[in-house]
């Protein structure tokens, strides 16, 4: 009863392996509970019901550097900070990407001063920059949508 | 119960008189007191106003740059007496060819983390400290930051003329 009476005989459906793995690497990346700054109150907002993550299959946001495929960088990272954060990036394992959310991850924002990094670019490799100070939550998940596209689209050899 | 915020000025002649030359100088502003003291005779002033005069909490202690002039440095003390409702304001002024300075923690706890502070932004040296490192800065850290003469931008704002060459020279990080 149901889909697989209306679907027919189907038969074989054929794909490439990179395609199939690049889809399902995609729809389930589980983000790192991480937060620095402001920028985390909208990343909180963008997981809660009404703008509602789990659309993207994206809802579980994993406390544990080992259990994470994304690193959401929500804030300034002092330069304090940031040995613990390349710490947690060299923690995730592979395959692994990251956001830089916000002006201040991205390029240091309004603090161009002694103690912030500018750009969190310095200190891991960044997939897709998020602009906002702090980006609402739909400007996000626009990012996080654009790097679903990048993942779909990344060849198998690259986390040789 | 008294206010929260009085004036002290009824205050200044009092410590004045009992401490004698040990106050330099004494600076009443819209009822604020400042009793200005030499490096050698702080501890004594700070002791004094602790016991004597009922300060018994060091709300701050800060440093203040002068460049250009000399002394360059001047270390502040903001002391609150809770029972009496009074606060007062304590300065010292300090060479920059010799940033050293006697530690309050004997006569204020709290002065501990606040004198670390003003060692990692300023560089001024407390002398009896019982833990003289930096605070704020990351360890490895060169030079104190809050000095006028320290740089306040790092990086050059990037407009469409120099962004590439901004670009091509930041220290982009590798997998």
């Amino acid at each position: 009863m149901g889909l697989e009476q209306k679907l027919g005989d189907m038969g074989v459906v054929t794909t490439s392996l990179e395609k199939a793995i690049g889809w399902a690497r995609s729809n389930a990346i589980w983000p790192m509970l991480f937060g620095l700054a402001c920028c985390a109150i909208e990343m909180m907002s963008t997981q809660a019901s009404r703008y509602d993550l789990s659309r993207f299959g994206m809802e579980l946001m994993r406390a544990s550097p080992r259990q994470s495929d994304l690193m959401i960088v929500a804030g300034r990272v002092s330069r304090k900070m940031a040995p613990v954060v390349r710490t947690l990036y060299d923690q995730m394992p592979d395959p692994k990407w990251v956001i830089a959310m916000g002006d201040c991850a991205s390029c240091g924002g309004v603090f161009n001063n002694y103690a912030v990094v500018q750009g969190v670019d310095e200190i891991v490799p960044v997939d897709v920059y998020v602009a906002g100070c702090p980006p609402r939550p739909e400007t996000l998940i626009d990012g996080i949508l654009k790097l679903q596209d990048k993942i779909k689209k990344e060849p198998l050899n690259k986390w040789q | 119960m008294s206010q929260v915020i009085a004036p002290s000025t009824g205050l200044a002649p009092d410590v004045a008189t009992a401490l004698g030359d040990a106050i330099q100088d004494t600076l009443v502003f819209r009822g604020e007191v400042t009793f200005v003291t030499s490096r050698e005779r702080l501890i004594e002033v700070l002791t004094h106003l602790r016991d004597q005069q009922r300060f018994e909490m060091l709300a701050d202690e800060t440093c203040v740059d002068y460049l250009p002039q000399e002394p360059r440095f001047a270390l502040i003390y903001q002391l609150t007496s809770l029972s009496r409702g009074l606060r007062v304001r304590v300065k010292t002024y300090l060479s920059e060819t010799d940033k050293v300075a006697p530690s309050a923690c004997g006569v204020y706890v709290c002065a501990n983390w606040l004198e670390r502070e003003i060692y990692d932004l300023f560089g001024v040296r407390f002398e009896g400290h019982p833990d003289m490192r930096r605070i704020l800065m990351p360890p490895g850290w060169e030079g104190h930051p809050l000095l006028k003469e320290h740089p306040v931008k790092v990086e050059e704002v990037a407009f469409s003329f120099n962004r590439q060459r901004i670009d091509a020279d930041k220290p982009y990080a590798q997998e």
